[in-house]
C-alpha cells in the first residue's frame, strides 16, 4: 500500500552542488579552446592559424576577406567582424574575450587587480545583491543567481531576476560563497560562471584564487539560509498545502495530497511552485511522487530533461493523467502513481538519504543503485547494516511511512465582538473592552505571546471603521493594565450612528513566558514599563526618550538617543565574541568624563560672537558680545582643543576647536570656542562661538 | 491663667487645622542637603519628597538658568530611582547632567508640546510611584495646576520640581501663587578666587524665597558637585563673626 500525499522540493543550493561542471558542458568547445589555441568554429576558414598560436577572435589573420574594407559586409553576418561578434555572442558570458583583445583600444584595459568595493557600500555585511532579489534570498542562491548570464544555465526565468541589465552587461568577476572549515576557507557555493570555470563547492579558496584570479569571494551566510527557508516553507504552507516542511538545509518537503486540483492539477501546480520560487530569484526543482523519500532521491538525482533545476515530485491519491514514465517538463518531474520504484531503480545509493559508510560499503560489495539493492534479500542486509538501511528502503518505496514535521505559520491573534444592536456610549464600548481584553489575554497565554502593540476596530453603521493603537514597551499580558491604557483614549472614537462590531487585533507580539518571581522583604524599585506605555501612548513614541552615551569629543556627537526601555538582547549582544575590545579587562570608563567642563544646557548650534579681543595662538578672550550684551572676562580655564573627526566626514580632517570656560564680572560662566588653533589657517578661521552656559 | 488657657486653645487648634491639610504622618521622606546652614533653616529639614517644589532662575541669562538645572538635577540624583524630566526644548546636555551625578541610565526623557501637557505628563509620572523624581520645565503654572501636582506627590516617596522659566515678557515667575512647598530662586555668583589663573569652584546665589510655614532666606554656596551635593563656601564656612559675605566680593573686584 502506498502512502497518500505528495511532496515537492525547492532547491536552489544543490544546483550548485550536483552539477559538475564537466558533466554540464554539452560540447566541447569549452574556455580551454583557448589554451589550446584552436578555433572550435572556425573550422570552416580557410585561413590557416599561424605557428605561435594565440588565435583570438576578430584577429585581422582569421577575418574572410582579409583587407576588404569593413563596410562591405558589416551586416552581413556571413563576413567578417559580424560574423566574429555572431559567435562571440554564441558564447557564454564568462568566455567572452574582453573587448581590448577584439582590438578596440579605445576601450580601457581592465586595472589587474580585482575592483573592491567602497567601504560604505557594503558596510562590511555579508553580500546581499543589489535590485530586485528579495530578503528571502539565502547566500548559497545569493551566489548562484545574481551574476547568472549563463544562458544555457539559467534558462528563462532566473535570468530575469538578476541584477540590472546594465550592470549585467558590464565584466562580472565568478562569485563564490565562502565558509570557515577548520583552518581553510572552503567555497560554500558558487555561480554558474564560476562552476564553469571548474570552482566547485568545497574547494580551498587558495586554489579557486589561483585557478580565477579576479575572484569575487562573499562570507556564506548558513543562518540567514536557514532564516530564508524557514520562511519560504512558511509561506507555502499558506499558500499551496497545510503540510509543509523544511527538509535539510536546501529543500522543502510538501504534502500536496488533495490540494493538487486547486490549482490545475499536479503539473500546473509544480509549474507554478518553479514559476514563484524562480520571480522570488530561486531556481527550484520540483519533484512529485508518492512518498516523500522518492519525491526527495528524485528532485535531488535525476535531471529532467535539460534544465538544470531538478524537480521531483511525489504525488498520491489517483491519477488522472496516467500516461506511462515520467513527466518532465521545465524544472520539475512527475512520478506516475505506483511508478516510483521504476523511477528510484537506476539513481545511486546517495539518493536513499544513507550515511556514507553504508554507501560505501554497499559499493564496495557492488551494489551502486537503488534497484540492485532492493532486489537482494533483506534479511542478510538488515543483519549486515542494521535497520537504517531497511527503513530507508522501505520509505522511499512507500511500505514505511515517514511523517513529515509540518511548519505551522503564526496565526494573528484577534478577537472579535458583534453586537445585535448598535453601541454609542462610551460606557458600552469600555464595558464590551473589558470583555474582548478578557479573552485576548487568554489567546495570547495559549500562544505563549505578550502584545507589544493593539489595534482597536470598531466597525461603525456606515462602514467608517475607527481605528485606535496603542503599544506597550514590553510585551505583555496584563489585562488590566492594556485596558486601562484603551479606555483612555476612548473619547477618540467617533461612535457615528452606533458600532456593530468590535475587534482586538494583535498587530506586534514578542514570546513571554514564565516570568521569574523575586521573593524581597524591602521595597524593590517599581517597574516603570507601564508608565512609559501611558507616557507613550500620550504624546507618542518619538517623544519619550533616553540619553546614551556616545564615545566622541565633539560635544554634539557625544550622546544619542535610545529606547526609553533598553532591550536587554541587543545590550548583551554589543560586543562580538571575536572583538578584540573583550580582551581589555580594564573597567569600563564612562564615556563622559565627569571633570571636564560641560554646560547643563547647550545651544542648538553655536551662536558667532561679536567684538571678541583676544591674543593668539591660546589665550582666553578678554571681553565679547553676545545677543547685543558686552561681557568681560575676570577668569577662564582653556584651552580644551577638540579634533575633528576624519572618520566621520573628510572635510573636517583638519579642523579645530579650541573650548574655553570663561567667567565674566557677574559670575556667569559661559563655554566659548574659537574655530582653529590660531597657527595653522587651514584648521580654522579664528571666529568665535559660544555653545553653552554653566551653572 | 487666660494665657495658658489660650496657648491650650492654639494648640488645640493648630492640631485640628494640621488634620485638616492632611498632615497627620509625624515622620515624612526628606532629602537633606546635607548642610546645616541650609537645611537648618528649612522647616521640615531638607526638601520634602512627598512634595512639590519651584525652582526659578534669576535672571533669564543663560548662565542663570543652566544653575538652577544642575540645582534641581542634584537633587533628583541624590534622590532615589528613576527619574522624569518632562522638558519643552530638547536643549538638555546630559554629559552637563551627569557632572552634577544624575548618571543618563536613570533619566527618561519627555517632550510635551505646551505647558499643560508638561503638567499632565508630570503628574502620571507622580502617580505612578515608581520615579525617584519628577522634573518638569514650563513657564505658567497656575494655582489649581501646582495644587494637583501637590496632591499627587502627597503619600509617594517621588520629589516633584518644577522648573519656573522666565516668560518673554519678563516678570518675576515666582510671584504667581502656587501650591508648592518651598520656591527656590537660584543665580551664579562669581566662583571662588584661585591662587593661580583659572576658574575655582562655582558658586551659586541660592534664595529660599518662600517656604510653608518658614522664613525666606539667602546665601550663597558652592555649586553640585559630582555627586550632587552643594557645598558651604570655605570663607563663608571660616568667617569670624565679625565679617560677612562682603569682602569675598572686594576680594573679586580687587583681583
Amino acid at each position: 500500500m502506498q502512502p497518500e500525499g505528495a511532496v515537492a522540493r525547492r532547491d536552489s543550493e544543490a544546483i550548485a552542488r550536483s552539477d559538475k561542471p564537466g558533466r554540464r558542458r554539452e560540447a566541447p568547445s569549452d574556455d580551454s579552446w583557448f589554451a589550446r589555441g584552436e578555433a572550435p568554429f572556425a573550422t570552416e576558414s580557410i585561413h590557416p592559424v599561424p605557428r605561435s598560436g594565440g588565435w583570438r577572435p576578430g584577429a585581422k589573420w582569421a577575418r574572410e576577406g582579409g583587407v576588404t574594407p569593413v563596410t562591405e559586409h558589416l551586416d552581413t553576418p556571413r563576413h567578417g567582424k559580424a560574423k566574429v561578434a555572431a559567435q562571440i555572442a554564441a558564447l557564454p558570458a564568462h568566455q567572452r574575450p574582453p573587448l581590448r583583445d577584439l582590438g578596440r583600444r579605445s576601450e580601457a584595459a581592465a586595472p589587474p587587480f580585482r575592483a573592491m568595493p567602497p567601504d560604505e557600500a557594503t558596510g562590511g555585511q555579508p553580500f546581499r545583491p543589489p535590485g530586485s532579489l528579495p530578503k528571502s534570498l539565502g547566500p548559497s542562491a545569493q551566489s548562484v543567481l545574481p551574476r547568472t548570464r549563463e544562458s544555457r544555465a539559467t534558462r528563462d526565468t532566473v535570468r530575469d531576476s538578476g541584477p540590472p541589465l546594465s550592470r549585467r552587461n558590464t565584466e562580472a568577476a565568478p562569485l563564490v560563497t565562502s565558509f570557515r572549515h577548520g583552518s581553510r576557507l572552503v567555497i560554500a557555493a558558487a555561480c554558474p560562471a564560476a562552476r564553469a570555470l571548474g570552482l566547485v563547492p568545497g574547494m580551498a579558496i587558495t586554489q579557486a584564487r589561483a585557478l580565477v584570479p579576479n575572484l569575487d569571494i562573499r562570507d556564506a551566510d548558513p543562518a540567514g539560509d536557514a532564516a530564508d527557508l524557514l520562511h519560504l516553507a512558511t509561506t507555502a504552507a499558506r499558500r499551496w498545502t497545510p503540510l509543509a516542511a523544511v527538509s535539510g538545509i536546501d529543500g522543502l518537503l510538501l504534502d500536496i495530497t488533495g490540494t493538487a486540483h486547486l490549482f490545475g492539477g499536479e503539473a500546473k501546480m509544480a509549474r507554478r511552485i518553479v514559476r514563484l520560487l524562480a520571480r522570488l530569484g530561486y531556481t527550484a526543482r520540483v519533484a512529485i511522487a508518492d512518498t516523500p523519500g522518492a519525491a526527495w532521491a528524485i528532485a535531488r538525482f535525476r535531471r529532467p530533461g535539460e534544465g538544470r533545476g531538478r524537480c521531483v515530485a511525489w504525488r498520491a491519491g489517483r491519477p488522472k493523467h496516467s500516461g506511462p514514465g515520467l513527466r518532465r517538463g521545465d524544472g520539475f518531474v512527475i512520478v506516475p502513481p505506483a511508478e516510483h520504484s521504476k523511477a528510484l531503480a537506476p539513481l545511486p545509493l546517495a539518493a536513499l538519504r544513507l550515511d556514507p559508510t553504508t554507501i560505501d560499503a554497499l559499493v564496495h560489495l557492488g551494489v551502486a543503485t537503488i534497484g540492485q539493492l532492493a532486489a537482494m534479500p533483506r534479511a542478510p542486509l538488515a543483519r549486515r547494516f542494521g535497520d537504517a538501511l531497511i527503513t530507508r528502503l522501505d520509505q522511499a518505496s512507500g511500505r514505511a511511512a515517514e511523517p513529515l514535521d509540518p511548519v505551522i505559520p503564526p496565526e494573528p491573534i484577534a478577537v472579535t465582538q458583534r453586537f445585535a444592536e448598535p453601541i454609542a456610549t462610551a460606557e458600552a464600548i469600555e464595558h464590551w473592552l473589558s470583555h474582548l481584553m478578557q479573552n485576548l489575554v487568554t489567546a495570547l497565554a495559549q500562544a505563549g505571546k505578550g502584545a507589544r502593540m493593539i489595534e482597536l476596530i470598531a466597525d461603525r453603521i456606515d462602514g467608517v471603521p475607527q481605528h485606535l493603537r496603542i503599544g506597550l514597551a514590553r510585551p505583555s499580558r496584563d489585562a488590566a493594565h492594556m485596558l486601562r491604557l484603551i479606555t483612555r483614549r476612548i473619547e477618540e472614537i467617533a461612535p457615528g450612528y452606533g458600532i456593530d462590531a468590535l475587534a482586538l487585533h494583535v498587530r506586534r507580539a514578542d514570546p513571554l513566558g514564565a516570568q521569574p518571581f523575586e521573593e524581597r522583604l524591602e521595597d524593590t524599585s517599581a517597574d516603570i514599563a507601564p508608565l512609559v506605555d501611558t507616557l507613550a501612548n500620550r504624546i507618542g513614541d518619538a517623544r519619550l526618550w533616553r540619553m546614551q552615551p556616545v564615545e566622541s569629543d565633539v560635544p554634539e556627537r557625544s550622546l544619542a538617543s535610545a529606547a526609553p526601555i533598553a532591550d536587554a538582547t541587543r545590550a548583551a549582544a554589543r560586543l562580538k565574541p571575536d572583538d578584540v575590545r573583550r580582551l581589555d579587562r580594564g573597567t569600563d570608563l564612562h564615556p563622559w568624563h565627569p571633570r571636564w567642563p560641560r554646560p547643563a544646557r547647550l545651544l542648538r548650534r553655536p551662536e558667532p560672537l561679536d567684538h571678541v579681543i583676544a591674543e593668539l595662538p591660546d589665550q582666553p578672550p578678554r571681553r565679547f558680545t553676545w545677543r547685543g550684551q558686552t561681557h568681560r572676562i575676570i577668569c577662564a580655564d582653556g584651552p580644551e582643543r577638540i579634533l575633528g573627526e576624519w572618520w566621520h566626514r573628510t572635510a573636517e580632517a583638519d579642523s579645530v576647536r579650541d573650548y574655553f570656560r570663561v567667567e565674566d564680572e557677574a559670575g556667569h560662566r559661559f563655554w566659548l570656542f574659537r574655530r582653529g588653533d590660531g597657527e595653522r589657517p587651514e584648521t580654522g578661521d579664528l571666529a568665535w562661538f559660544i555653545h553653552g552656559a554653566f551653572g | 491663667m487666660s494665657r495658658i488657657v489660650s496657648s491650650a486653645t492654639i494648640a488645640e487648634l493648630r492640631e485640628s487645622l494640621r488634620a485638616i491639610q492632611g498632615d497627620g504622618l509625624k515622620r515624612r521622606p526628606v532629602l537633606p542637603f546635607g548642610v546645616a546652614a541650609l537645611d537648618g533653616r528649612i522647616v521640615s529639614g531638607g526638601l520634602r519628597l512627598d512634595s512639590l517644589h519651584e525652582v526659578a532662575a534669576a535672571s533669564p541669562d543663560p548662565s542663570d538658568d543652566a544653575a538652577a538645572t544642575l540645582f534641581m538635577a542634584g537633587a533628583a540624583a541624590r534622590a532615589w530611582g528613576p527619574v522624569l524630566w518632562v522638558v519643552r526644548r530638547r536643549d538638555l546636555f546630559a554629559p552637563g547632567l551627569y557632572q552634577a551625578g544624575l548618571d543618563p541610565d536613570r533619566v527618561l526623557y519627555a517632550e510635551a508640546a505646551d505647558d499643560a501637557e508638561v503638567l499632565a505628563l508630570m503628574e502620571e509620572g507622580l502617580r505612578h510611584r515608581g520615579l525617584g523624581a519628577v522634573i518638569g520645565e514650563v513657564k505658567r503654572a497656575a494655582m489649581p495646576n501646582t495644587r494637583r501636582l501637590q496632591l499627587a506627590a502627597e503619600g509617594g516617596k517621588t520629589i516633584a520640581l518644577l522648573l519656573k522659566r522666565h516668560a518673554r515678557e519678563g516678570g518675576n515667575p515666582l510671584h504667581v501663587p502656587s501650591a508648592a512647598i518651598t520656591r527656590w530662586r537660584i543665580g551664579s555668583a562669581p566662583s571662588e578666587p584661585l591662587p593661580v589663573e583659572g576658574v575655582g569652584r562655582a558658586c551659586w546665589h541660592v534664595a529660599l524665597v518662600r517656604q510653608r510655614g518658614g522664613e525666606p532666606f539667602q546665601t550663597i554656596m558652592e555649586a553640585c558637585d559630582e555627586t550632587g551635593r552643594l557645598a558651604l563656601p570655605a570663607r563663608l564656612a571660616d568667617r569670624t563673626a565679625a565679617s560677612d559675605g562682603a569682602d569675598r566680593y572686594s576680594y573679586v573686584d580687587a583681583a
